[in-house]
């Protein structure tokens, strides 16, 4: 992502640029895609560090006009307790982005240790944990999100662990495919008749092997887990009622039909984030799929 | 997963293990069977490879049930809220004779394994219980709020298989020109917009704004539904021949079932063109335009049909992705259905009825998954000789 700051920072119409730091950049990120995807989502990550700077109201404070149109002062509106939309959306950057990158570590994490368990071990293992990842699978994820938040109660923190449930399953059956690829391999088998533990084994010779495609994953993860955790809070089952948070604030908007911005500008909020980490895990994807690139060649020599 | 039904090809009473490159699934037949009592029904299943696996993947899916009930009902309990404060009022829940009386007719004081064993029980005999909110059966609940929702997301599911397979054909004929560009980014676009903003932003457009959508609800006020058939409202009226009927349900539908497409054209669009890509590029089809077959009869009969595989298991993760979306989008539309009964029956810990939509969910889910798995057989000859 740094990369792709710095490319963009000399961004002109493709083709034309064949100098300066583009130049190293790889040929998958000089696409107007991947910049962009890029620079939305370092935009929103300063949004992130900067909004006490950036945000011109405290979004809590009800001290401006109510459901005031956006203006002057306040270019996003006010909603019905007189609170600045503008901050509440700045603010809210705070609260969605990084529980949506904690989530997707956390998926990460425990999908990919008991997928790499169960495509490793085998038998029972793989049995216990592949059955339960199919007993998640069979829920719609949503229904399921929702039924583990409303059972632990309305919380951001229960909204989390709800989607966590839901998301672990994808990552380890991601896992469990990649290291059944990898345990019978030459310098996997050589690593274990040296006496490697299985855990030496796991972390020493497969895990490089494994983080590349996971990577990927759990980028195109990003969006997912904000859409999640945002609709969650949407239904009332996340973020409480002062907390800036986009899925709620776009609630807050279903309340006031007439009043748009109140819903819009959280919304577009959302839609910005999660298109931005959509498009870097495509290029990703792009950039790292020896599949796909393999196609783009097999495609250009049958072009030309 | 998807685990393939992969028939032999002379699959005769001498059947050899039939099942191929599947792996792991480890049922195979012996290559001979002992004669001794032949049960008619296990030489329909020797023969019938077809029925085999259909009676494999309901067996699983007796299973998969019994996990999700199981699940549904750890969850519900092993939690901190308390069903009876859920659903009594503030002032009936200071009255410890009324919350005995409570838990008392809903089992709810019983032991935990006692009270999942009378579930399973009464299951059995079609009896799913009765909502702790609406006081009713919760099968009688789930009978209008299934078709409900059906009738959504199959009206979405047929649009966005139209759509996403149009847009990833030309996406794919077009490629990295400016029409594959655009598609890619409006793919990107249908999946990453969050569904309840674009239902709340549709509804405030062509509701409120043009007044061209009625408002929410499956029919105009004041009208009555058509008898009831399949549940469908649009297909009950056509059936009955009640036109104005007719006409405001599918009016109804079409807002809501298009704010659902979004996300499916999106992910069918990615993968229908992928898949195109990948047939493309295969021998025979460049062997049937060298010997110069008409540009829409190698789409049609070569590229398409065996590109629709992978499409096909991608609709059957989009319907899963559309009953999601269900609930999101049935909040903001009002639309009676199984989403917004989830929610509901969510919120209040009502546990039988919590049950019971996560029963037909999970129901729906195999049943579609079933079909796939059908389909592909059906599509590709090469699946069933493989």
């Amino acid at each position: 992502m740094k990369r792709s700051l710095e490319g963009a920072a000399k961004e002109s119409p493709e083709g034309v640029v064949k100098r300066g730091l583009l130049r190293w950049l790889p040929p998958a990120w000089r696409r107007p895609l991947a910049v962009t995807g890029g620079l939305v989502a370092v935009f929103w990550l300063v949004i992130v560090v900067a909004a006490p700077l950036l945000a011109p109201h405290d979004p809590l404070a009800q001290n401006l006009p109510r459901l005031a149109s956006p203006g002057a002062g306040h270019w996003f509106g006010t909603d019905e307790l007189g609170r600045d939309v503008l901050s509440r959306v700045l603010y809210g950057a705070r609260v969605s982005i990084p529980l949506a990158l904690l989530l997707v570590a956390m998926s990460l994490l425990v999908g990919g240790v008991l997928g790499a368990c169960a495509g490793f071990f085998g038998r029972w293992v793989d049995e216990t944990v592949m059955r339960i990842a199919d007993l998640v699978f069979a829920f719609p994820t949503v229904i399921l999100a929702m039924v583990v938040a409303a059972a632990l109660g309305a919380s951001l923190q229960n909204a989390v662990l709800a989607v966590l449930v839901v998301s672990w399953p994808s990552y380890a059956r991601v896992t469990r495919g990649l290291v059944m690829g990898l345990r019978n391999r030459e310098f996997v088998l050589s690593g274990r008749l040296l006496g490697f533990s299985a855990w030496r084994s796991l972390r020493v010779d497969i895990l490089p092997n494994v983080l590349g495609p996971l990577l990927v994953l759990a980028t195109l993860d990003i969006g997912t887990a904000t859409l999640l955790l945002s609709g969650l809070s949407f239904l009332g089952l996340g973020a409480k009622p002062p907390t800036a948070e986009w899925g709620a604030m776009v609630a807050d908007g279903t309340q006031q039909f007439d009043k748009w911005w109140i819903g819009v500008f959280p919304g577009l909020a959302i839609l910005t984030v999660v298109l931005a980490f959509n498009f870097l895990g495509d290029t990703l994807r792009d950039a790292l799929d020896p599949g796909t690139a393999r196609t783009i060649g097999a495609e250009k020599e049958r072009v030309a | 997963m998807s685990p393939r039904w992969v028939p032999s090809k002379g699959a005769g009473g001498k059947s050899t293990g039939v099942e191929g490159a599947g792996g792991g699934d480890g049922d195979r037949l012996p290559a001979r069977r002992p004669t001794g009592r032949r049960l008619p029904g296990r030489r329909l299943l020797a023969r019938h490879p077809l029925a085999r696996f259909l009676l494999r993947r309901t067996a699983t899916a007796v299973l998969l049930a019994l996990g999700v009930t199981l699940v549904t009902f750890i969850l519900t309990n092993l939690v901190p809220g308390d069903p009876a404060a859920a659903n009594l009022g503030q002032r009936a829940i200071g009255d410890p004779a009324i919350v005995a009386q409570f838990r008392h007719h809903y089992g709810l004081d019983k032991p935990l394994p006692v009270q999942y064993v009378t579930y399973l029980g009464n299951l059995l005999h079609g009896d799913l219980g009765e909502s702790q909110q609406s006081h009713q059966p919760v099968s009688t609940d789930l009978s209008t709020a299934v078709p409900a929702t059906l009738e959504l997301a199959g009206a979405a599911i047929v649009v966005s298989l139209i759509v996403g397979v149009a847009f990833g054909v030309v996406a794919a004929l077009r490629r990295d020109r400016f029409t594959d560009q655009l598609l890619r980014v409006v793919s990107l676009l249908g999946v990453s917009v969050p569904t309840f903003w674009l239902a709340l932003l549709a509804f405030y457009v062509f509701f409120y704004r043009l007044g061209w959508a009625p408002g929410s609800g499956r029919l105009d006020p004041g009208m009555t539904a058509p008898p009831d058939v399949t549940g469908l409202y649009t297909v009950d009226a056509a059936l009955a021949g009640q036109w104005p009927v007719f006409w405001s349900a599918a009016g109804h539908l079409a807002l809501p079932a298009l704010v659902l497409t979004a996300y499916t054209v999106g992910l069918l669009t990615r993968f229908t063109r992928s898949a195109v890509l990948e047939v493309l590029n295969q021998d025979y089809v460049r062997a049937a335009r060298a010997k110069g077959l008409p540009g829409r009869t190698v789409l049609f009969q070569y590229v398409l049909r065996a590109a629709l595989v992978p499409v096909i298991t991608v609709a059957g993760l989009a319907f899963g992705a559309l009953l999601s979306g269900t609930v999101l989008v049935e909040s903001i539309f009002a639309w009676p259905g199984l989403g917004a009964y989830a929610y509901r029956s969510a919120t209040t810990l009502d546990l039988p009825a919590v049950m019971g939509v996560g029963l037909v969910v999970g129901l729906v889910y195999l049943t579609v998954n079933l079909a796939v798995d059908v389909l592909y057989g059906v599509i590709d000859p090469r699946v069933r000789v493989q």
